[in-house]
């Protein structure tokens, strides 16, 4: 029983939706927490916005609310559940500022709720700017000091006082204008003098300049008792100025002495000491790379990204212990859960090296900047463990999938020395191949440190990779020790081949012949100094192999899905974990196979064995080698596991579920036109290319506008609406950017209403828990789009041939498991646009909202199991008794330049839920959790595009009847008025002041109306846009979604929220099903 | 150059010579700490005995020769997976590999670490050769293996003669003594000695064969008994010497071997454990407050918390993972002893404050005699 008395009914909070810097590593978190306190026998109230989440599952939670993170909705259910304690550090920063709002409100104490974990005051001392620097000031720890100045002399004088270089930051400028780094006075006057001119208020920030230091970091825990442990430092190969997370981060540090590592780990355990942490905590360092000197530059008081991070690189399951922690415990009564012997009061030690590469969006933005800074902007990462740090770096290149699998891209070829150096001083994604080939030109270690101000540690190390690389290019034949060595540094068989004029096999073969195979090795928080039981390994080439072929039952590998990025998010992992637990509960051994340290899937207790390793078929062939599972499931991992089907099938693995053969058949163009035809359903009329010419002959032959995107891509990527010739070429040309080994698709455009569904087949029956229909016109990703379950405006006889045809296609498919189909309803007549023989984003929202369990049913069903068995009528079943409307999310703010205009191509990061009895609620309520609540100034600018003038007068009345002052470009508004809506006409950006710029500038806007025109990247739409989006006004780029958000602020006087406990939907669901 | 490690069931690990390249027959241990390698070379406990680290990349950081714990490197060899060719740190002055070849200590890395320390745990410390000889004949080499035994290895880490240090050496602050303290280096660390420097001690320090006699008669403050290296029941004749010192009424506190052979000094027992605990993460709870502290630790022997007469001493710390004595305070005596290392180096600082309480003592005494 917990220590501290009176705690039974304890509320969890979520981080809400997806975004850049906060995203799968809450649902980990919290979702382990929540099982912690369920050991406990606690009753657990969740509330999170995010349907995509495992920790929203009945299974999770004793009561689950997908609703609103707003004060409003969090008082409603602490007045409804009556909970005793709220536990509010697991939900990221959102649900730490939501915890804090209720306590400092006063709420939760005139309610009788406990804040457990961390008290209000520690929170305030360590997220307060001013408070934390003075707990800092008055423990003596240090932190960059910094002062707003507001004129020169006061400005010269703090410099001479801190020590130049000091960095210039002019407080309310548009992305930091105006500021810069100076090395002396002369600059500082220069650079100070034009920032106070640039700032709004006459401000500017005068801070130590810290750039260039190295970035360390310490999880750490504190129980109640004042025990205190370090959970495991980190050393950041980009120096500070980079993000964490968009640093390249390898645990445990590196180039730190004892000494240096004993300093900052002291200065950790002070910290959370005085700030009386209870749970854990993570502190960020920067420390000078030629003395002792360090500051301490962030403290975050909750279970972070970087916790994940360090719960996976060691083992030890942080959220997990913070929860007991919170409940009373100290660390020296938790057992550590990896070796069963030990206690969660020792510091874990590592006898591998993690190395962690952030996934960065720019493939799907190109236009975004790719310059790395401090305000991240991966929106995902990978992990990868192995004996040194080059093979952990190789391994985690090739789990990004980005078509690199060395530090030899090829791109720099091109380039002179010259050119190469200069490279070298960009800060972004691609740094660490460019020191590749600085490297390559003999560049010294000396100048690449003085330019990148990475530590000559790891230089050396991507030096030994370049000269492994020479070695190889420039090798006659592959002795034993060349590809012993190669191995040993992770390069793969298929790089060695190519660089060495074999064939893949052959070096496979070869290695084979010498006897060089990967070893396994455990994750056991103690380098072997106990016995642990563990299930959590990593492969290497210079050991020992100590995993046992486990036999006995039946044993299935589960595919992950990966890093997360825009198109492949958190619900995939949610429907891996979610098979594995169902074929487990089906008797079956699991084991999973990813490479994502932010998820659930990750975590060491979620299938029988977790293999920590790139999902590419080399890693897969190596566990399958020694593990021989008896089959394969591929469906739930993305179009990532999706892509090792041929894979496995050559290795003999059997893939459960729809065959390889069948999901080839739904990609591939020509045979999938042949089922359509057999079943006579019609889809718009399409093309296959290669080249450009063929794609120009096949856009005139279809007539503009029409899609082209390349086949197997998820998300959209490189999909596009092409108008002209002119895009034709120009979308070619980005597409063919990569070696496509499958043809281009060119297909008619309908500009008809989207509608999805996710079906569950056995072979011969299909169940469909919920036709979604989308609230934007086709044209905008369905990840991208508003999507409403039940389906509102299609009539029964749509809604029968939606069934028929999902019924013809999952069966012509041969489909056992989960499919996905994609339709275009235009003009009364079924057309269908996409094919996944997979489960797919809406999974985890559809199972949710419907209460029928998709993917436990798909997962039984893959194992010969029928729908009719499983207690479910087959068809399409039973409306639920609610709306449920998903959101998309963005995250455009973070990434500077990014085109914002919502397309075929998917831009989401996330997504939330709004679920009621009536539509409106639904609506208003998924405005609301996704973060869309417009300001108090009521004014708002329109400017469409020439084809949706006409329709913008509606909008336009409607926002002028809401009250909103209307700011239009000069024909918008031309228009406007002339059909007696009021508009104010606005000058462009280039034309004559005041401009749109000057308004947006202002902040007087609430919301932005853009339908841009086609191209207008050049023009003033995108440049309206970025600013609008950087200056935190909201942009619609589609008048669907205008309409939706319309509704939703005319009902927005619904002002008490019902809310909906979704662990009793699928509690009624099964009822009405049996 | 090809080297090799041969334990004494017959394994066989093959890796590449690095350091001096000289055949050894020594104890094999491995130790947890990711780093302070340097201060592991030089803590004269390991004298004896050969070192495997389970950290995989070693020597990452060079050698920073003030971090050296003790004149010079002491393990007969050192088992490492990878040593690092580029040494980074703005304070190293030499490589690893370096340090390895002046102290003529055998190394040899590319060796699998974890599949070592495996089997160590599993079988228990054994003894090895490392040899660049690749006609090493087993059936001559076993026998000798198993006959080796780490004696007199106190002697070998002593001091000679006493030597004396002020608040001020060995980089501590320079300041007004306040205490005296007399050292009884069984292979002191010098850490311990700079703590207690740092805290406002003069500090003699006496060689193993000290007689208790001269040193009550100096009249220190207080006294400590170091770390040091071997199987503390065969210190017989320091054994009794510091029983002298234990009845004197002078403060006393013990580290490590320090500890174990006042233990014995009072009847207790020590036994070799299977294989020990040698890192930097090992939790020890304080019995007074229920706090734990994370410790650096070395020690293959341990006092047999069994065979303590409750009436001379009472458990203060235990090892919050296997329950074994981390600590004991004496009944009636101004005796305290530990047996992890609360001057770390390498290791956490958590414990340092262990130091302060020593100071308390010393400063309690002092009132009570005037």
């Amino acid at each position: 029983m917990p220590k501290l008395e009176g705690i039974k009914r304890v509320l969890v909070i979520g981080s809400g939706p997806i975004v850049i810097g906060q995203a799968a590593e809450f649902d980990y978190a919290g979702t382990q927490a929540c099982r912690s306190l369920k050991e406990e026998g606690m009753e657990v109230i969740l509330v999170n916005s995010n349907p995509a989440t495992i920790m929203t599952d009945k299974e999770i939670a004793d009561k689950v609310y997908i609703e609103p993170l707003t004060v409003e909705v969090l008082q409603h259910i602490i007045e409804l559940e009556q909970p005793d304690s709220l536990l509010p550090n697991m939900g990221g920063q959102a649900g730490l500022n939501l915890g804090m709002e209720l306590a400092e409100s006063g709420f939760l104490d005139s309610h009788g709720v406990k804040l457990l974990g961390t008290t209000a005051e520690t929170i305030r001392n360590a997220e307060g700017r001013l408070e934390f620097k003075d707990l800092m000031e008055r423990i003596g720890e240090p932190c960059a000091p910094s002062e707003l100045v507001e004129n020169i002399p006061d400005g010269v004088a703090f410099a001479d006082q801190i020590g130049y270089p000091v960095v210039l930051r002019p407080a309310y400028t548009l992305g930091g204008s105006g500021g810069g780094i100076a090395h002396d006075q002369k600059e500082l006057e220069a650079i100070l003098s034009n920032g106070l001119r640039l700032s709004r208020v006459g401000q500017v920030l005068v801070e130590r300049c810290i750039a260039g230091w190295k970035e360390i970091e310490y999880e750490v825990m504190r129980d109640s008792n004042g025990n205190c442990i370090t959970v495991c430092n980190m050393e950041n190969l980009d120096p500070v100025g980079v993000h964490t997370g968009d640093s390249i981060v390898v645990a445990p540090s590196q180039t730190l002495s004892d000494k240096e590592y004993q300093m900052l780990r002291s200065s950790a355990l002070k910290i959370i000491s005085e700030l009386g942490v209870t749970g854990g905590c993570n502190v960020q360092f920067a420390l000078h790379p030629t003395s002792f000197e360090y500051c301490v530059i962030e403290v975050n008081p909750r279970v972070s990204r970087s916790s994940a991070l360090a719960s996976k690189a060691t083992g030890y399951p942080i959220a997990k212990v913070a929860a007991k922690i919170a409940l009373g415990y100290t660390l020296d009564e938790i057992p550590n859960a990896v070796t069963g012997k030990t206690y969660a009061s020792f510091e874990p030690t590592l006898d591998y090296v993690v190395v962690k590469i952030p996934r960065l969006p720019f493939d799907k933005f190109i236009t975004a900047k790719r310059t790395l800074t401090t305000q991240m902007k991966a929106t995902g990462e990978v992990m990868s463990i192995c004996t040194n740090f080059e093979g952990g770096l190789m391994k985690a290149l090739r789990s990004l999938e980005q078509h690199v699998d060395s530090l030899d891209t090829g791109d720099y070829k091109d380039f002179t020395r010259e050119d190469v150096i200069e490279q070298l001083a960009v800060v972004d994604d691609r740094r660490i191949f460019v020191i590749a080939e600085a490297l390559r030109r003999g560049v010294s270690y000396g100048q690449i440190h003085d330019i990148t101000q990475i530590d000559p540690w790891f230089i050396d190390k991507l030096a030994i990779l370049v000269e492994m690389e020479k070695r190889l290019k420039s090798s006659k034949d592959l002795d034993e020790q060349l590809l012993k060595e190669a191995k040993r540094l992770e390069f793969p068989d298929k790089v060695i081949a190519e660089w060495t004029g074999r064939k893949e096999e052959e070096v496979k073969q070869l290695r084979y012949e010498y006897g060089i195979t990967a070893a396994f090795k455990m994750v056991d928080t103690c380098a072997a100094e106990f016995a642990s039981e563990t299930p959590y390994y990593y492969s290497c080439f210079d050991g020992v192999n100590e995993v046992e072929k486990t036999s006995g039952r039946k044993k299935i590998m589960v595919l992950g899905s990966g890093p997360i990025r825009i198109g492949q998010g958190i619900e995939f992992d949610y429907c891996s974990v979610h098979s594995v637990w169902a074929l487990s509960r089906e008797g079956y051994e699991t084991i999973i196979v990813n490479n994502n340290p932010e998820t659930v899937s990750t975590d060491f207790d979620i299938a029988d064995k977790l293999y920590f390793e790139p999902l590419t078929p080399e890693d897969v062939e190596n566990i399958v080698r020694l593990e021989q599972p008896d089959g394969a499931v591929v469906q739930f991992g993305g179009q990532t596991a999706i892509k090792l089907t041929e894979s496995l099938i050559r290795m003999g693995v059997p893939i459960l579920g729809t065959s390889g053969e069948d999901v080839d058949a739904a990609e591939d163009r020509e045979r999938f036109d042949e089922i359509l035809e057999q079943c006579c359903i019609p889809r718009p009329k399409g093309m296959t290319v290669f080249t450009t010419e063929e794609a120009l002959e096949a856009a005139n032959s279809l007539q503009y506008p029409v899609l082209i995107r390349p086949s197997y891509v998820l998300g959209g990527q490189g999909m596009q609406i092409a108008i002209s010739d002119d895009d034709i070429i120009q979308f070619m040309s980005v597409i063919n950017r990569y070696h496509q080994d499958h043809p281009i698709l060119i297909d008619k455009y309908l500009m008809g209403k989207e509608v999805e569904v996710d079906a569950v087949c056995d072979g011969e029956d299909i169940l469909i828990p919920g036709i979604m229909e989308h609230v934007e016109r086709a044209g905008i990703h369905s990840g991208d789009s508003i999507s409403v379950y039940p389906a509102q405006s299609i009539t029964e006889k749509i809604q029968n041939v939606l069934v028929d045809y999902t019924r013809k296609l999952a069966r012509s498919l041969h489909v056992i498991g989960l499919i996905n189909i994609q339709f275009i309803v235009y003009q009364d007549e079924v057309y269908v646009i996409e094919v996944n023989p997979r489960s797919s984003r809406t999974v985890p929202y559809i199972s949710k909202v419907t209460g029928i369990p998709i993917v436990d049913l798909a997962s039984r069903v893959i194992l010969g199991a029928k729908i009719r068995n499983l207690g479910y009528e087959p068809g399409l079943a039973p409306k639920a008794g609610y709306l449920a409307i998903k959101m998309p999310v963005f995250s455009f703010e973070k990434l500077r330049g990014a085109e914002i205009t919502l397309g075929p191509e998917m831009k989401s990061t996330g997504e939330c839920l709004g679920i009621a009895k009536s539509f409106n609620e639904a609506l208003y309520k998924a405005f609301l959790g996704a973060g869309v609540n417009l300001p108090k100034h009521k004014k708002m600018i329109i400017s469409v595009k020439d084809s949706d003038k006409l329709e913008s007068v509606e909008v336009a009345r409607r926002f002028k009847k809401l009250g909103y002052e209307i700011f239009a470009t000069r024909n918008t508004a031309r228009v406007l008025n002339e059909h007696g809506v009021l508009a104010i006409p606005v000058n462009r950006i280039n034309e004559e002041a005041p401009t749109l710029l000057d308004l947006l500038l202002e902040h007087q806007i609430d919301l932005v109306i853009d339908t841009p025109t086609h191209g207008d990247k050049v023009k003033d739409g995108f440049r309206i846009r970025r600013i609008a989006i950087e200056t935190g006004v909201n942009v619609l780029t589609s008048l669907d979604t205008a309409n939706a958000l319309l509704t939703s602020l005319e009902n927005s006087d619904i002002n008490h929220l019902s809310i909906v406990d979704i662990a009793m939907i699928s509690k009624s669901s099964s009822l009405k099903q049996q | 150059m090809k080297a090799f490690l041969i334990l004494e069931d017959g394994t066989i690990f093959e890796g590449q010579s690095v350091g001096a390249a000289k055949e050894v027959i020594s104890e094999i241990v491995f130790n947890t700490s990711m780093t302070g390698y340097l201060e592991v070379l030089t803590d004269p406990s390991y004298a004896g005995q050969a070192v495997t680290m389970t950290y995989p990349l070693i020597g990452n950081y060079g050698v920073c020769y003030q971090d050296m714990e003790s004149a010079k490197g002491w393990p007969d060899g050192f088992i490492v997976r990878e040593i690092s060719r580029m040494p980074s740190n703005f304070r190293s002055e030499a490589s690893l590999e370096n340090f390895l070849e002046k102290n003529e200590i055998a190394g040899i890395c590319g060796i699998d670490t974890r599949a070592l320390t495996k089997l160590l745990r599993e079988k228990g410390t054994m003894n090895g050769m490392i040899t660049t000889r690749e006609d090493y004949r087993l059936d001559e080499i076993l026998p000798r293996l198993k006959e080796y035994r780490v004696t007199g290895v106190v002697e070998r880490v002593s001091r000679d003669s006493i030597e004396h240090f002020e608040p001020g050496d060995l980089g501590s602050e320079k300041k007004p003594a306040q205490y005296k303290v007399a050292v009884i280096d069984v292979g002191t660390k010098n850490n311990i000695i700079r703590c207690l420097l740092q805290r406002g001690c003069k500090v003699d320090v006496y060689p193993s064969n000290f007689q208790a006699e001269e040193v009550i008669a100096s009249r220190p403050d207080g006294i400590m008994v170091t770390n040091g290296p071997g199987d503390p029941s065969e210190c017989v004749s320091i054994i009794d010497q510091i029983r002298l010192l234990a009845d004197s009424g002078i403060p006393v506190f013990a580290i490590c071997l320090g500890h174990q052979l006042m233990a014995l000094a009072h009847g207790a027992k020590t036994y070799k454990m299977k294989y020990g605990h040698r890192g930097a993460n090992h939790p020890v709870k304080d019995l007074h407050s229920g706090r734990v502290y994370i410790s650096s630790q070395n020690h293959g022997y341990v006092v047999d918390g069994d065979s303590l007469d409750a009436g001379a001493a009472r458990p203060w710390f235990v090892n919050v993972n296997d329950g074994t004595v981390e600590g004991l305070e004496y009944i009636g005596k101004p005796v305290k002893t530990v047996q992890f290392h609360p001057e770390a180096n390498a290791g956490p600082k958590d414990s340092e404050i262990l130091f302060e309480e020593f100071i308390a003592m010393m400063g309690g005494n002092r009132e009570c005699q005037n």
